[in-house]
């Protein structure tokens, strides 16, 4: 009995002097990853400043202006001015499709009477062809 | 173990028929046992002991053991930790109000030499000076043929010359890393990031420490480790701090100034959106400062902060705000303007005459030298001093530059009547543009002390209140009629409701007096007038066009029509939408316009 527990015993430090060798290794190598991961972060951290910095050198403004002024015929671009500014009324209303039914028919029907303004000019077109 | 017994048979028969006392043997016998079982608690106590000590000993071998390789191992960072250490030991970047970079770090390298290890020295210096141009040869073979043993040949080179400089192959050639400090935008806000230079350098890394602007007023707080890399946010936009600089050099240019500054600054917190000294200079590679002269000829100078100037008619709207504060006048009260005025031996003279008197909002819109005086005559020279105090014009600004402490605004050195009315009229007292912008703000938003900042949302609280909300009210109202009936129309911008005055200001001779053809022209205004949100700040030194027939210096020629055309380029950028919004048929008529050209 009692060798069957020095046995077992020494089996068991055995084994556990085995684990406990290849969790080291083990960790070793896990380790050697991280620092080749930190490592690879550093870099690229780096190559995001980098980026970071051509990003805002090609996107200063005087080059900004100086593009504009060069594709200007093929992009005509001003700068911002006040009397962009439009209201929501300026914007047109999508035509209803087909037939609008319920509460919401009459709203539409009334902005069709707004676009009319515009294509008062449109109608002209056809007037135009009528001559020629 | 066999047990003696206490009594042994044999002994005591022996005893008993010698006669002699049986228990005599059994207490020799006990004392016996006693002595043996004594001599074995003696010898397991010494064990114990022993073993004891050595537990000792080996625990204090350990800890001196691990506290010896501490002490002479290079000390490393724990690799184990699962958030990454927000340690960082680079410079912080600098970014606008939108997180736009104006200031960063790029990794570079600077080249040197160990001359001992030098194959060929002539050739090298001959190969040196193919790749870099501005290098002295004959000094870089003294250096290379001497006694040094190290040299320093360039702090920053490029990828390509590195190559360059790998492919001449010498082995005395060396690089070390290096992280400079980018502008990316070039000239742009150059007087507000100032600049940076090496510090201590070694041949692993060098410290970059700024050099002015608030590169160096925060060069602490950018260096700090425990930041984690966080930016230093500006309040500067970097859209419209371009908008406004393009503005202001094509005004410089066609005023034909010699300098020129604007600030635009949010009124309700005193953040500078923008603010542009001309001229100016590129930060990445930053002029030595004159060694001799005027400091304002450098193009180093921060005409916003340092430059002080007489602003003019600029001032007469805090004399009308106290009277109307101290409740002496409203703004129909006519004041006396037959000009000039003779006070003892002086005479104040108006550029025109205005007649015999005039209410105190026409005084404003006319800009009467002889009726401000006249007003602050009633204000007294003590309240007035007061008053200017208040609004910050005796002590330089607080904004965080390091070039602030030197716009130290010039008074008189006793402060008089006679020189009170002179500052009433902006002439005695020199402060700086950004004094300016600083003070009108309080008119802006309804009547509070503005401290100017340059950092972004840092909770800015509401300053001590100068004037009541509706003195603050009242003025705005007359600074108003000055754009839309008086000398500042040029600053007028349809929808955007300009509010401001014009100063023009005759320069003063470094000798004495003053020049006849030297005018600061200054417009400081508020807009939009029916919610203010923004001031602006326009100066131009020496600034003068052509006009109607004659050469007009005056502020409302030369800084308001600039103003108003950085207030038409600017407004939407910030938002603003016009008031007076365009009518659907002005709107239909543009868009064809615009499809014409």
């Amino acid at each position: 009995m009692r060798t069957l527990i020095y046995l077992a015993t020494a089996l068991a430090v055995m084994g556990l002097a085995f684990w406990a060798y290849r969790v080291n290794y083990e960790t070793q190598d896990r380790l050697g990853d991280l620092r080749a991961l930190n490592r690879e972060i550093a870099s690229l951290h780096e190559g995001i400043g980098v980026l970071n910095a051509e990003w805002a050198y090609l996107n200063r403004p005087d080059r900004l202006r100086e593009l504009v002024n060069m594709n200007f015929v093929r992009v005509p671009l001003l700068p911002l001015a006040p009397e962009q500014f439009g209201t929501a009324a300026q914007v047109a209303y999508p035509l209803p499709e087909g037939e609008a039914g319920g509460e919401g028919g009459a709203g539409l029907a009334d902005v069709a009477e707004t676009i009319d303004v515009i294509s008062t000019g449109a109608d002209l077109m056809p007037a135009v062809e009528d001559g020629q | 173990m066999i047990r003696t017994p206490l009594r042994p048979l044999a002994r005591i028969l022996t005893a008993r028929a010698k006669g002699e006392n049986p228990d005599a043997i059994e207490r020799e016998n006990i004392r016996l046992r006693g002595e043996a079982n004594r001599d074995g608690e003696r010898a397991r106590a010494e064990g114990r002991l022993l073993m004891m000590g050595l537990l000792f000993l080996a625990a204090f071998v350990t800890v001196g053991a691990r506290m010896g390789t501490l002490a002479a191992s290079q000390p490393e960072e724990p690799q184990l930790s699962d958030t990454a250490p927000a340690i960082l030991a680079q410079r912080a970047d600098i970014t606008d109000r939108e997180g736009r970079v104006l200031a960063t770090n790029l990794v570079t390298h600077a080249l040197y030499a160990q001359p001992p290890m030098l194959v060929d020295p002539e050739r090298t210096a001959d190969k040196l000076i193919a790749i870099f141009p501005d290098l002295d040869r004959a000094r870089l073979i003294k250096d290379f043929t001497g006694a040094r043993k190290f040299v320093w040949i360039k702090k920053k080179i490029s990828p390509e010359q590195m190559q360059a400089v790998h492919d001449i192959g010498d082995p005395g050639l060396l690089f070390g890393p290096r992280e400079m400090r980018l502008y990316p935008n070039g000239s742009l806000a150059a007087h507000i990031l100032g600049g940076a230079r090496f510090g201590a350098e070694g041949v692993n890394s060098a410290e970059v420490v700024g050099t002015a602007g608030v590169e160096k007023a925060f060069d602490g707080w950018l260096r700090d480790p425990a930041n984690g890399g966080a930016p230093l946010t500006l309040s500067i936009d970097l859209t419209i701090q371009a908008a406004v600089e393009e503005v202001l050099y094509g005004g410089m240019k066609l005023m034909g100034a010699k300098g020129a500054t604007a600030i635009l600054m949010e009124a309700h917190t005193g953040e500078i959106v923008a603010m542009a000294s001309l001229p100016d200079f590129d930060p990445n590679d930053r002029p030595a400062p004159l060694t001799k002269g005027d400091a304002s000829d450098s193009p180093l100078f921060n005409r916003a902060v340092q430059g002080v100037y007489e602003l003019g008619s600029t001032f007469k709207v805090f004399a009308v705000a106290q009277a109307m504060e101290m409740g002496l006048v409203n703004p129909s009260t006519m004041v006396q303007t037959a000009s000039p005025m003779r006070v003892g031996k002086f005479k104040i003279n108006d550029f025109h005459n205005y007649g015999p008197q005039l209410s105190v909002t026409d005084v404003i819109v006319e800009s009467s030298n002889v009726g401000t005086a006249r007003i602050v005559q009633m204000i007294g020279a003590e309240k007035q001093r007061q008053f200017l105090d208040q609004l910050g014009f005796l002590q330089p600004t607080p904004v965080e530059l390091v070039e602030a402490p030197t716009g130290r605004p010039i008074l008189p050195p006793k402060w008089s009547d006679i020189s009170a009315m002179t500052i009433g009229y902006g002439h005695g007292l020199a402060a700086s543009p950004l004094h300016l912008a600083a003070a009108y703000a309080a008119f802006a938003n309804g009547g509070r002390k503005v401290t100017p900042t340059l950092v972004h949302d840092i909770g800015h609280r509401p300053g001590e209140r100068v004037m009541s909300e509706d003195v603050a009210r009242r003025t705005l109202a007359m600074m108003r009629a000055v754009v839309t009936r008086g000398t500042a129309s040029f600053a007028d911008v349809k929808g955007y409701q300009v509010a401001g005055k014009t100063g023009s200001a005759d320069k003063a001779k470094p000798t004495g007096g003053y020049y006849k053809d030297k005018v600061m022209g200054t417009f400081a205004g508020v807009f939009p007038v029916t919610d203010p949100k923004y001031v602006l700040v326009v100066s131009l030194d020496e600034g003068s066009t052509y006009a109607a027939g004659e050469t007009r210096r005056t502020a409302g020629w030369t800084a308001a029509p600039v103003a108003g055309e950085m207030i038409r380029r600017v407004g939407p950028l910030l938002g603003l939408r016009p008031e007076e919004g365009p009518s659907v048929l002005e709107g239909i008529q543009l868009v064809k316009a615009s499809a014409g050209h």
